[in-house]
């Protein structure tokens, strides 16, 4: 293979920090979900370009692992935001906050 | 002419070339759905950019020789979880747009903007040349050469050396599938703690404030 | 016989204990006469015992010592509460239980009507206890628990009738001068167990040789500042005259016989330290002499007649602590003996005389008294002229075995004592004067008295129990029995020790208790008598000169001048001195110190978890993006030290 692991790795690593960059900045829950998902593809990535490194199957068995998980947790993950929504739908001052998750400090259980 | 062209695609068309060619095009694909998740003000935007960055990984896992991975996927990510994605969003009506210039918290973005930038200096120092890690060797067996292709050693390391965590995560799916049934259920009247609200088509205002105004408004004319 | 020793420290203990129990209601008078009983027991316990010791070989067979329990056994410190029963302390004990016992009976009839009559006996019976444990101590820690005991029952019984402010605080000055001598005691004690590695007596004399020179003397002085401060000499002296608001019999017993002479028993006790120090003798002996002299001028200035008395003590310690410099021990518990007979003797006759008057205790206002109260009158004389130095009486003797020791190797102490004797003549005289002789000016202050009579009420009046009768009467049995027989010994009290050695000379067996230190002055029988009559040519001039002048005039105010009645102004410069800064310093203490800085500290620390509480709240802000802000922070930090490990 003639493209040099550490590329990938490097791409990893910046698809990473991008993804944890709009976690901290946006403020719409789905969309931090979305941010989310594209830390666990950094993950992904990065364990499949070591995979091949290393010639261990290991880290294709942990991406197929991650996928599994990420499935389940972003199930369980919308659930709770249907459910949190329910109760308390988005306030609809104009269209400047919808979904504004953050507006609301954990401190007040919504449920 | 067409053996010059033969010959010069030859050429060209040597392994390292198109690698590179490849892992340049997947990378721009994956960095710019990236960027336009974080940087969408629209939800639904950010969802399609989403799949754009999936796809881009789903062509660098092939590219790694992890075709079975880049299957998988595309069929579960790109295909379930972001059309699970957009389903709430629409369910919910949260595909407002959002202001990006406003930051309630104070020092958020300026102190993220650090600190990724250093997380990331930090990443690639030591993901790129570092010998410092060390440690037993898994046992897994190796990624090329094995009999079957990569399907077949996944499939070979799964049901034996990793047994366990497969089994595990299958029991994993179940309970998340369980807790996101539970989860979406409507309370039935009388269970839950508010009263119940049936549809969150949130264009009216809270259902309390209405009685709030009228106890006011009796309060002044008293 | 000898075994019984531990009686005589016990039986007041046991009267203390049931007093202090059902006292109160065994009440006036049963409870006087426990407290009489018990002592007398002790008495009795002390006689069988001198007996016993007696029947000993002389020399070193006469040192008993009764092991009675260990008190601390600490590793390299092993302190037995001990009796050591030896010429020295049987001398003191027989003497100290002998007056404890008249004085008791005397308190019987003295404190009659005190509402607290029980407690008087209880306090005084302790004291008896702690002075017994004090002279009969094996080591020097045991004595010092007696000279606690003995400091701590002297505060609770000049302060007696606490309600009286200067009561009180005349009981808390004397303890406080005490406690202040007390630090030199405790301090000879550690550079002795130091030096020695023991306490007791007999095994500290076996290793003198341990201690060094320095030491030697150090040790010495400190001890003599223990001494001076109980025996209240130079600069310790103030808080005996204070000491007379305690009820009479207690100046008689605490402050005239037997407590103050502690100091003298001390400084006897350790005579094979002090005689290898010359240094340390000459200070106790001219601290001795100047005490003497300076405590009779100011006795010849006062109008109370308990203070003159008071004065008088110190006056006469001086010479005892001038006779322990000299190194004539055996002159100086002669003196001391002697002492307690008639300063005992005076005291109580004071008492007799107060009680008469329904209180009266200055000298201004009595007069004319011989022929209203005889008896008194006759044992007063008899006490006057011991303490005069008038011969045959015993203070003569004492005083002249002091004197002529003194004179032997101090020439120029001898010449102060020698006029101290003169003055101490002259006060005398002109308190018998004042109170027997001259006009019946207690006519005036009884009559004004018995117009507000009806201002006693129920509590006996604080100088004396209410008398009835408006004129002066003379005591019941109780108190005169002790006053004859105190008289009596005060008569005889010089064939203790006649100075030409006759066969009977009963404190002869002090000899081998003092062995070679015993300043032997080996004068001539001439220059003994010319001595003799010097010494009684001056005392015979002092009472010449204060008769005829304070028979007929009461007054006299060139001869009573502010500075000799205020004692040399000493109260007011220590007042100046210590009693000031020391209440600026506490003063101090309590407003900046405690408040500023301890309080300030502790509530620092309170103020300081709470400050810290209050910022660390600041990161919990409620707000999840700020949570994940730290955990990406955590994952920096993290991949830092990675990082550093990575490349070091």
């Amino acid at each position: 293979m003639s493209v040099p692991g550490q590329w990938f790795l490097a791409l990893g690593a910046v698809l990473f920090s991008i993804g944890a960059l709009g976690l901290l900045v946006r403020r719409n829950v789905l969309v931090m979900f979305m941010c989310v998902e594209l830390m666990l593809n950094a993950a992904n990535l990065t364990f499949v370009t070591f995979s091949r490194m290393l010639n261990d199957i290991a880290g294709q068995v942990l991406v197929f692992f991650v996928l599994v998980v990420a499935a389940a947790e972003v199930v369980v993950g919308l659930g709770l935001v249907v459910a949190i929504f329910r109760r308390r739908p988005p306030p609809a001052q104009g269209l400047t906050r919808s979904a504004d998750w953050t507006a609301y400090p954990c401190s007040m259980p919504p449920i | 002419m067409s053996a010059a062209v033969v010959s010069a695609m030859s050429m060209l068309a040597t392994a390292t070339v198109v690698d590179r060619l490849v892992f340049v095009v997947g990378a721009m694909i994956i960095l710019g759905g990236a960027l336009g998740v974080v940087i969408s003000r629209n939800p639904v935007h950010a969802a399609l950019m989403l799949v754009t960055t999936l796809f881009g990984v789903a062509v660098l896992f092939v590219e790694q020789q992890a075709n079975f991975l880049a299957a998988v996927q595309v069929i579960v990510y790109a295909g379930a979880i972001v059309v699970l994605f957009l389903f709430v969003i629409m369910f919910l009506g949260v595909d407002r747009r959002e202001n990006l210039g406003e930051e309630p918290l104070p020092a958020q973005r300026p102190l993220a903007i650090g600190l990724v930038v250093l997380g990331l200096a930090g990443l690639l120092l030591l993901g790129i040349d570092a010998h410092w890690a060390v440690g037993a060797r898994s046992v897994a067996g190796p990624a090329a050469g094995q009999a079957g292709g990569d399907v077949a050693a996944l499939g070979r390391s799964v049901f034996t050396t990793y047994l366990f965590p497969f089994e595990a995560t299958a029991a994993l799916l179940v309970i998340a599938v369980v807790g996101a049934v539970v989860l979406a259920r409507r309370p039935r009247p009388g269970y839950g703690p508010d009263e119940d609200i049936e549809e969150p088509e949130g264009a009216g205002e809270l259902p309390g404030a209405e009685r709030q105004d009228a106890e006011l408004d009796d309060e002044v004319t008293r | 016989m000898l075994d019984a020793a531990y009686l005589m420290p016990l039986l007041p203990l046991a009267g203390f204990l049931v007093l202090a129990l059902v006292g109160r209601r065994l009440g006036d008078p049963v409870a006087g006469w426990l407290g009489t009983a018990t002592v007398a027991g002790s008495f009795v316990v002390a006689c069988i015992t001198y007996v016993g010791l007696l029947h000993q070989a002389p020399g070193a067979g006469r040192s008993f010592t009764q092991d009675l329990f260990t008190w601390i056994p600490v590793g390299g410190l092993q302190v037995k509460a001990a009796l050591l029963v030896d010429p020295l302390s049987m001398t003191m004990a027989l003497f100290v239980t002998g007056v404890s016992t008249l004085i008791h009976l005397y308190s019987i009839g003295y404190m009659k009507g005190d509402s607290d009559f029980p407690k008087f006996f209880l306090y005084m019976n302790l004291f008896v206890a702690s002075m017994l444990v004090l002279v009969l101590g094996d080591n020097l820690l045991f004595t010092f628990v007696g000279w606690e005991g003995v400091g701590v029952c002297s505060y609770w019984l000049i302060s007696f009738w606490f309600g009286r402010p200067t009561a009180a605080s005349a009981g808390k000055k004397a303890f406080l001068y005490n406690r202040l001598a007390d630090v030199g005691f405790l301090t000879a004690i550690f550079l002795i167990f130091n030096s020695t590695g023991t306490l007791r007596y007999r095994a500290v004399f076996a290793h003198l040789s341990a201690i060094g020179p320095g030491t030697r003397t150090a040790i010495c002085l400190l001890l003599f500042a223990a001494a001076a401060g109980k025996s209240a000499q130079l600069p310790l002296f103030p808080w005996l005259a204070d000491a007379m608001e305690g009820p009479t019999p207690v100046s008689a017993l605490i402050h005239a016989a037997t407590m103050v002479t502690a100091g003298v028993y001390l400084m006897c006790r350790i005579n094979p330290l002090l005689g290898l120090s010359h240094d340390s003798q000459l200070v106790v002996a001219a601290i001795g002499a100047a005490t003497a002299f300076v405590a009779a001028t100011i006795g010849c200035a006062q109008q109370d007649i308990k203070k003159v008395l008071a004065y008088s003590t110190v006056s006469q310690l001086g010479y005892m602590f001038l006779a322990v410099g000299t190194g004539a021990y055996e002159a100086a518990i002669f003196l001391m003996v002697a002492h307690a007979f008639f300063k005992a003797l005076l005291f109580l006759g004071a008492g007799s005389v107060i009680h008469g008057l329904d209180g009266e205790q200055d000298l201004k206002r009595m007069g004319n008294l011989r022929r209203l109260l005889p008896l008194t009158f006759i044992t007063v004389v008899i006490g006057w002229l011991a303490i005069a130095g008038i011969p045959p009486l015993s203070g003569f003797w004492a005083k002249g075995d002091v004197l002529d020791n003194a004179f032997a190797r101090f020439p120029f102490l001898w010449g102060v004592g020698l006029v101290t004797a003169g003055l101490t003549a002259y006060y005398m005289s002109r308190l018998s004067a004042l109170a027997f002789w001259g006009d019946d000016r207690w006519r005036d202050v009884l009559q004004t008295r018995g117009a507000d009579h009806g201002g006693h009420g129920g509590h006996a009046s604080p100088d004396g129990p209410a008398g009835h009768e408006p004129s002066p009467h003379e005591a019941p049995w109780v108190m005169a029995l002790p006053l004859v027989v105190l008289a009596a010994l005060a008569l005889v009290g010089g064939l203790l020790n006649l100075p030409w050695h006759p066969t009977w000379a009963p404190l002869r067996w002090l000899g081998p208790v003092f062995g070679a230190r015993l300043f032997d002055a080996h004068q001539s029988g001439a220059t003994q008598w010319v001595l003799g009559v010097v010494d009684s040519a001056v005392a015979l001039a002092g009472l010449a000169v204060a008769m005829p002048l304070w028979t007929r005039r009461p007054d006299h105010p060139a001869l009573e001048p502010a500075v000799l009645q205020r004692s040399y102004y000493l109260d007011d410069i220590y007042d100046a001195v210590i009693g000031k800064p020391g209440q600026a310093l506490a003063r101090f203490s309590a407003d900046v110190i405690e408040r500023r800085v301890i309080d300030g500290a502790v509530n620092g620390v309170g103020r300081l978890a709470r400050a810290t509480g209050g910022g660390l709240r600041r990161a919990q802000t409620g707000f999840v993006r700020q949570y994940a802000l730290g955990v990406v922070l955590g994952a920096v930090l993290l991949l830092a030290y990675m990082a550093t490990r990575a490349w070091s």
